[in-house]
């Protein structure tokens, strides 16, 4: 027995040494997925871990269905990438944005399969990745059981409908935008994939202030918070495309923020 | 002491775990006395989680001239077992009747303890829990695994039909609610004139809401109010001897949160910020308050920006 551990060791050995494998940092969260998915997401990039990117999320995944997280890079310049992910997730990546003429920050809700590190990555100009997260717990079957709109059966009723508000603050505006889709993961019996798959903000002159991939494991009927730069007055455009190849729109004039009473921090 | 796999496996360290399992298994079921031949089981403080093996809710036993009663009986069958033993060794007498004041499993899994037949439920708590047992038997046992063994979904058998029970010249008054759940149970034991509110109230403990309807939440709490009696016994918390603070502690809360949610969604703020939000000071008081406000937020948040974000796909 201890002979044939001996004889398989080495041959991993000699497969490691055979592909040359980057080394990532030792994951502070232990999870068995990080190496895979630090392969796959980040290649040869240097990666690293940096409490200044801020994964927020609520202390209860009261519903594995719609788990709200904020990734939070502003105290970091240079950001030009946001991924957010959950290593045990059957879909592990689910937005990878790109802030052009934005804040870093990205707010969201994603599914939960079990379990799971929820990490948000961020890239710099020098191709480098800072990293971090933490566990949640949830219950199985976010991202595979039918979406609440596939049971009541009235998805397609609402397809595409948005909502959507751009309130100025003092430094950019802040932009909600929220879709009807089911964004089916295709982990459902007699349910084939399907999910907005792009997501773009430009300005009034069409200038590009944004743009996301996001997949099946953002939660049905996806609503996003990102932090354009655009003043008063200004229109948005928002575009998006889904796996069907079916175009989304929506425009937003952007608000003052004072005609509202919280005052946003933070 | 380390156990390595092997020692595991080897049988005097499976003894021994199993020995330690059995021993965490035992509740703790204290009854306090709050007025003649009525007793409160105070639940944990905390939200249902292993080490309090569930019981988070406030149990009622009450002692009548032809046997006991018991309002709400824990989250599983050895709860409620324990219970049983507990409250038969206080009166004397054996439980009669068993009331589950609404769905939720903290509050009425363990009726699978008792025979159907003296299991009284309004008749919509009987067709949700008929509906939803099944799912929250599930999240029970991942989340309390050991302390649910043996616990199997069971449906009351009795529905409430009358305002009044008769127990041998002592007579409970039952009021047929709503908003905590679509059909909340509370009664007044009208010898000593104390509420027993079931999860329409909470008392130093923030309220939850997964099945809520806050309209028709403050309309119970409006009957409540009117209904004559003294002490009040929450679903949750301390016993409130003026019966008056479990009633406005929960109403000011569900009015902030209603308020505070829909102000968040139109200020911008998204889930996650607006579960962070503060929460004003004179609550400070109620355990389990951030949790339960991500919690809401969890409830409320999505249907709140359908109804209160504008269209912007030049659609209605």
């Amino acid at each position: 027995m201890r002979k044939a551990i001996v004889a398989i060791a080495l041959l991993m050995a000699g497969h490691d040494m055979g592909w040359a494998k980057p080394v990532y940092p030792k994951d502070p969260l232990g999870s068995p997925m990080w190496e895979a998915d630090a392969r796959t997401l980040f290649g040869d990039d240097p990666v690293r871990f940096d409490d200044r990117v801020h994964v927020i999320f609520p202390e209860i995944a009261e519903n594995q269905r719609v788990f709200p997280v904020a990734v939070d890079a502003r105290g970091i310049a240079g950001v030009e990438r946001i991924v957010l992910f959950a290593d045990l997730n059957p879909i592990p990546v689910a937005v990878d944005y790109r802030p052009i003429a934005a804040e870093p920050y990205l707010a969201t809700r994603i599914k939960l399969d079990q379990r799971t590190p929820v990490r948000g990555a961020v890239q710099l100009a020098d191709g480098s990745w800072l990293v971090s997260g933490g566990w949640i717990d949830a219950a199985g079957g976010g991202c595979s059981a039918p979406p609440v709109s596939r049971v009541k059966g009235d998805w397609a009723q609402h397809l595409g409908e948005m909502r959507g508000e751009a309130l100025a603050g003092k430094d950019g505006a802040r932009l909600r935008v929220t879709f009807r889709h089911p964004m089916d993961t295709g982990l459902v019996e007699h349910i084939a994939t399907y999910y907005i798959e792009t997501v773009s903000v430009k300005d009034s002159g069409g200038k590009l202030l944004g743009d996301m991939n996001i997949w099946a494991s953002v939660s049905e009927d996806p609503a996003f918070t990102i932090l354009p730069a655009a003043h008063v007055g200004e229109t948005l455009t928002i575009d998006a495309r889904d796996t069907n190849g079916r175009d989304y729109g929506g425009r937003i004039k952007v608000s003052p923020q004072s005609s509202r009473k919280l005052v946003l921090g933070q | 002491m380390i156990l390595s796999r092997r020692s595991l496996l080897s049988g005097g360290a499976a003894g021994l775990l199993c020995a330690s399992i059995a021993h965490a298994a035992e509740y703790r079921i204290e009854p306090v006395p709050i007025a003649d031949g009525l007793w409160l089981v105070r639940g944990a403080e905390e939200p249902i989680q292993y080490a309090n093996g569930g019981a988070i809710a406030n149990i009622a036993i009450i002692a009548t001239p032809v046997g006991t009663v018991l309002c709400d009986c824990g989250p599983s069958v050895r709860y409620a077992r324990q219970l049983k033993a507990t409250a038969e060794r206080l009166t004397g007498k054996p439980v009669m009747r068993v009331y589950v004041t609404h769905l939720h499993p903290d509050h009425g899994l363990g009726i699978a303890a008792f025979d159907p037949a003296i299991v009284a439920a309004l008749p919509s708590t009987i067709t949700d829990i008929a509906r939803d047992g099944s799912a929250y038997s599930d999240a029970m046992y991942r989340m309390l695994n050991d302390w649910m063994r043996g616990t199997e979904l069971a449906v009351p058998g009795r529905r409430i039909e009358k305002d009044r029970e008769d127990f041998g010249g002592r007579s409970l008054k039952l009021l047929a609610l709503a908003g905590h759940s679509a059909a909340d149970l509370a009664l007044l034991d009208e010898q000593s004139g104390i509420l027993i509110g079931g999860d329409l109230l909470f008392h130093n403990r923030a309220p939850s809401t997964p099945t809520a309807d806050l309209g028709r939440w403050r309309e119970s709490l409006k009957t409540l109010e009117a209904l004559p009696h003294k002490g009040a016994i929450p679903g949750h918390g301390p016993y409130d001897p003026a019966g008056t603070e479990a009633v406005s502690q929960t109403r000011d809360w569900i009015d902030w949160l209603e308020a505070a949610l829909a102000d968040a969604v139109t200020s911008g703020l998204d889930m996650v910020e607006a579960g962070n939000m503060p929460i004003p000071p004179r609550f400070a008081g109620l355990a389990a308050a951030r949790y339960e406000l991500q919690r809401s937020v969890a409830h409320f948040y999505p249907g709140l920006e359908e109804k209160l974000l504008p269209r912007i796909d030049g659609g209605f």
